[in-house]
């Protein structure tokens, strides 16, 4: 066998014999070109063992080769082998889809031979997203994917990465991916059709890897230019640039390049015929799925700031030409018309920066004088009916809901059903009152310390201390001849708390599970600390489905003593259906203003957004009309807060929550140790 | 009787030279216009946003001596308005910061309002309306507060107690002026001036701080201050490496929890790792 390494078209033949069912002569020749740069020991081999994989199922064959040369960079011939015979014992035990992905696992492989140590999504979810919170931008949430992409809105990560041996190695690699990946959503990747762009190519796979090594290059000095320290430890993290590359990288480190100068670098490297290098952690390009969920994005915001310019401007106005300004400096967007700044509602402020970093600009379209033909304006979509349920028993109460596209009540809209909440059986509270023992303890002496604050009453006919001030007043009126008084004693008084709390916790089917858990757990802790404390407190829960079944559960009311029965219906506290929020907030807090202390204190507790059965509650309808129940609480002289388990959540909060104060926490198990402490904050 | 016993006054000192501040937008020319029409101010912000420098800067400014008082929950009206003291055989009165400040036709600042205890609040209401007038109820005396008097208070609006909150008839007496964390590039010129470090550095400092600020109600109750910074700045300034300084003037300074710690530890490695 002669030394020479096979050129493509040798191989192409040779995988023709090998791979006889081979998809198409056009991927052939693309394996053929990917192959060719290996040793010629090396594409015997990936020609052998594509060979007799192909006998056992000939699309494990084809994956062997397309695969190879990327193992071949991580793995020497005799794993090569151990590798292959790995992912065929895998398709006789388990079939083809766990053979398949086996194989294209082999960081797995190596990592597992290797020993080394894996690092995994959720040992690094919670920190790395408060990582992207931090860095600028419209939220990102994070989700496990079948490979590091994002698609706007949501980043996707492996399940788990062993690239390093050490297992601190495979972190900072999950964090590089991260970062990577915000940098798309935020520098524009997606600004431009890609779909499109990619499409020009007849092998749109390898431009496609190629476009994602310019963007990676061109987004590193994005980050280098804000984050300079996170920008070396991207290029620590990653092989050099290939050489390729180094003719472009004047164009694409400039400080105005954008996704333009990718796309005509793109182009040149195409007519090259070059395959990219295999750089790992640099994250991958997933255009179909970016634009959907942009296109998307784009028209809801679009949709907003129509409708609050709209609100804002007089006909005359809207016939006058907008100009746009940013304030880079704050992010802040301003519209102007002749020269004056248009206000605009927190939302429609969101939408235009969102708009300003999907698309670089607000859509002209927006900012055109509206002239005589304001009817063409979209009407807001059809609403779908809610589907109605009967039911047999009439309604406890009812309850008005606020409609923001009539701009008005609906009323006597919302059947509330208030009904004791189920009793468990209590172990959960015994457990959960063993495990945190301790942290009990603690809560209730720090309670009781604030209980037993004292305040000093001045100017007392007794006392146990002296009333200096008066005691001075009356030497001195004595020798003016004045009547001195009698009142010289200072008395300490316990400080009057006048605290009535009302916890309205989110029992929909979304908080099933652990959320629940916590949820029930935060419970145990809040009574035991209130019982300390001494405020009046009640507890209920909601669920429902649709608005002629909104129920409302009793834990605790404020007549009732925490005991034993309170503590079963704690336990029994279960996940149901759906989350119409507004409802649930005006019935507690028609209770919580009825009560005689000073200070009234809702706390909201829920893991998302408000939602019912059926499209009408979803969304900006919900939103609105618990934004303007908690508007509602506030001129009762109820004071809320809520607690939000929803990293996604961040968007609709701050509106939602308008008038109310909120914490969002990123993981549901900090809860039980949080929410007493919450509750001191609120109260001190 | 009031002739009979000795009244003390503090003296309150005119500031001699000016202190560094950097105007943001419209606060000077709105401050001065209050004081010319001898209307009370309060000042709106989050902490360390420049309100206190402010507030030097213009006494300093408009010539007149400064009373400043940080309010704390036991401050009580005696020790804004004044109490009795025994020296020797003799009883004195010693005025308190706010009568020393309306005696003199000095600016009064209480920092931090809300702190105070309630009842005191009642006392500013009828200095801080068209009466402008100082009721000492120890010494039966009503001081008439000379033009050149002004209140100033300040209160933050980030507090989530339902109990520090300002009452709408005190704050409706007064002019609000809102404060917040400058521009990235004006509060770099701050950072840099008032720590010694190059505007190169100032401008990393600012950058932590916006990052930290993204993760204020989710996890922090307040971003990182422009006094923080600067204090990051006088560290380095002061030899220490940057890293280390902002690590411990602003992530260490902002949060105590471990979570909490090792995200803002990510973002001061992101800027100046
Ligand atoms: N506009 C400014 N010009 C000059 N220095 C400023 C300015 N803004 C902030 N600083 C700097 O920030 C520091 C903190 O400001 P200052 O003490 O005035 O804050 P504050 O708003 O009064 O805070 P707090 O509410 O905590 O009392 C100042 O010592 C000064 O160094
Ligand atoms: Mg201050």
């Amino acid at each position: 066998m002669s030394a020479r390494r096979l050129f493509a078209h040798e191989l192409e033949e040779a995988l023709d014999r090998v791979l006889y069912a081979s998809p198409s002569h056009r991927s052939i020749e693309r394996l053929a070109l990917l192959l060719e740069p290996l040793s010629r020991a090396q594409q015997d081999l990936v020609l052998h063992w594509a060979g007799v994989a192909a006998q056992t199922y000939a699309e494990i064959g084809y994956l062997i080769a397309s695969l190879a040369p990327q193992v071949f960079a991580r793995l020497d011939e005799r794993d090569f082998a151990a590798w292959v015979i790995h992912g065929l014992d895998t398709y006789d035990k388990q079939g083809l889809r766990p053979a398949m992905e086996v194989l294209r696992d082999f960081e797995g492989f190596l990592a597992a031979k290797e020993g080394r140590a894996f690092a995994r999504f959720e040992e690094v979810e919670a920190r790395l997203s408060r990582l992207i919170q931090g860095l600028s931008g419209r939220p990102l949430s994070l989700r496990i994917g079948p490979y590091p992409y994002t698609d706007t809105e949501t980043i996707f990560l492996p399940e788990r990465i062993g690239q390093y041996a050490a297992h601190a190695d495979n972190r900072r690699l999950y964090q590089a991916l991260a970062v990577r990946l915000w940098a798309q959503a935020r520098f524009g990747t997606y600004r431009a059709d890609l779909t499109h762009a990619l499409s020009q190519y007849a092998d749109r796979e390898l431009a496609c890897q190629w476009l994602c090594c310019l963007e990676a290059m061109r987004l590193e000095s994005c980050i280098a230019r804000e984050l300079p320290g996170m920008a070396r430890e991207l290029a620590r993290l990653r092989s050099p640039w290939p050489d390729e590359l180094a003719c472009a990288a004047r164009d694409l480190q400039a400080d105005d390049a954008d996704i333009s100068v990718s796309l005509r670098w793109l182009a040149r490297l195409m007519e090259k015929n070059v395959l990219p290098p295999p750089l790992t952690g640099l994250g991958v390009l997933a255009p179909e799925l970016a634009q959907r969920v942009r296109d998307a994005r784009i028209e809801k915001d679009t949709e907003i700031l129509r409708r609050a310019l709209m609100q804002s401007l007089t006909p005359g106005e809207r016939k006058a030409r907008m100009t746009t300004q940013i304030d880079a400096q704050r992010g802040v967007v301003e519209i102007r018309i002749d020269g004056e700044a248009v206000w605009l509602a927190p939302e429609a402020q969101e939408a235009a920066q969102s708009l300003i970093q999907d698309l670089g600009e607000l859509p002209p379209e927006l900012l055109a004088p509206a002239g005589p033909a304001e009817g063409k304006l979209p009407q807001p979509r059809q609403r779908l009916a809610e589907p109605e349920r009967i039911e047999e028993r009439r309604a406890d109460f009812y309850y008005d809901e606020w409609d923001y596209l009539r701009q008005a009540y609906r009323r006597g809209w919302c059947h509330v059903y208030e009904t004791e909440g189920k009793a468990g059986t209590g172990d959960f509270v015994r457990e959960t009152k063993k495990r945190h023992a301790a942290r009990i303890r603690q809560l209730k002496k720090k309670f009781e310390a604030i209980r037993g604050e004292d305040r000093l009453l001045g100017r007392q006919l007794e006392g146990e201390e002296i009333d200096l001030d008066a005691h001075i007043e009356a030497l001195h009126d004595r020798k003016s001849g004045a009547e001195p008084s009698a009142r010289l004693f200072a008395r300490r008084q316990r400080n009057e708390r006048s605290f009535a709390a009302m916890f309205l916790i989110d029992m929909s089917g979304s908080t099933k599970g652990w959320v629940n858990d916590c949820e029930r757990e935060a419970l145990v802790m809040l009574c035991e600390a209130l019982e300390a404390l001494g405020d009046a407190y009640a507890i209920y829960g909601f669920s429902g489905w649709t608005r002629t079944r909104c129920d409302l559960y009793r834990i605790k009311s404020y007549s009732e003593r925490y005991d034993e029965a309170i503590a079963r219906r704690i336990d029994g506290i279960e996940a149901k259906d759906y989350t119409r929020m507004g409802v649930a907030i005006r019935h507690v807090t028609r209770l919580l203003a009825a009560q005689p202390a000073k200070h009234k204190l809702l706390v909201l507790l829920t893991d998302g957004r408000p939602d019912d059965f059926g499209d009408e509650y979803r969304g900006v309808y919900g939103v609105e009309d618990t934004r303007r129940a908690l508007l509602e609480a506030r001129r009762q002289g109820v004071r809320s807060f809520c607690v939000t388990i929803d990293r996604a959540g961040q968007e609709y909060l701050k509106h939602m929550m308008g008038p109310a104060a909120y914490v969002i926490l990123d993981d549901a198990r900090k809860l039980p140790l949080k929410i007493a402490e919450i509750y001191r904050r609120l109260t001190v | 009787m009031l002739a009979e016993i000795k009244t003390l006054t503090p003296i309150l000192e005119r500031p001699l030279t000016a202190p560094y501040y950097r105007p943001i937008g419209e606060e000077v020319a709105l401050f001065e216009a209050a004081a010319r029409q001898r209307l009370p101010v309060l000042l709106k912000g989050p902490t360390g946003c420049g309100k206190t420098r402010f507030v030097e800067y213009m006494a300093w400014k408009l010539g007149r001596p400064l009373a400043t008082v940080a309010c704390h929950d036991d401050l009580t009206t005696a020790d804004l308005v004044g109490r009795y003291l025994i020296v020797g055989e003799e009883t004195v009165w010693l005025d308190g910061p706010l009568t020393a400040a309306v005696r003199m036709g000095a600016i009064c600042y209480l920092d931090e309002i809300v702190e105070a205890r309630k009842d005191t609040t009642v006392v500013i209401h009828p200095l801080a309306d068209s009466r402008r007038l100082l009721a000492v109820d120890k010494r039966g005396e009503l001081i008439p507060a000379p033009a050149e008097f002004m209140l100033v208070i300040s209160y933050n609006p980030g507090y989530q107690s339902v109990l520090k909150e300002i009452k709408p008839s005190t704050r409706q007496r007064f002019v609000a002026i809102e404060f917040d964390y400058p521009a990235a590039d004006i509060e770099a010129e701050i950072v840099a001036t008032e720590g010694g470090v190059d505007v190169e550095c100032a401008r990393k400092l600012v950058k932590l701080a916006e990052l930290t600020r993204n993760l204020k109600g989710a996890g922090l109750d307040e971003g990182a201050s422009t006094r923080l910074l600067v204090h990051a700045a006088q560290l380095i300034a002061a030899g220490i490496a940057p890293q280390t300084a902002a690590t411990a003037a602003v992530a260490r300074a902002l949060s105590d929890e471990p979570d909490m710690s090792e995200t803002l530890d990510d973002l001061v490695r992101a800027v100046f790792g």
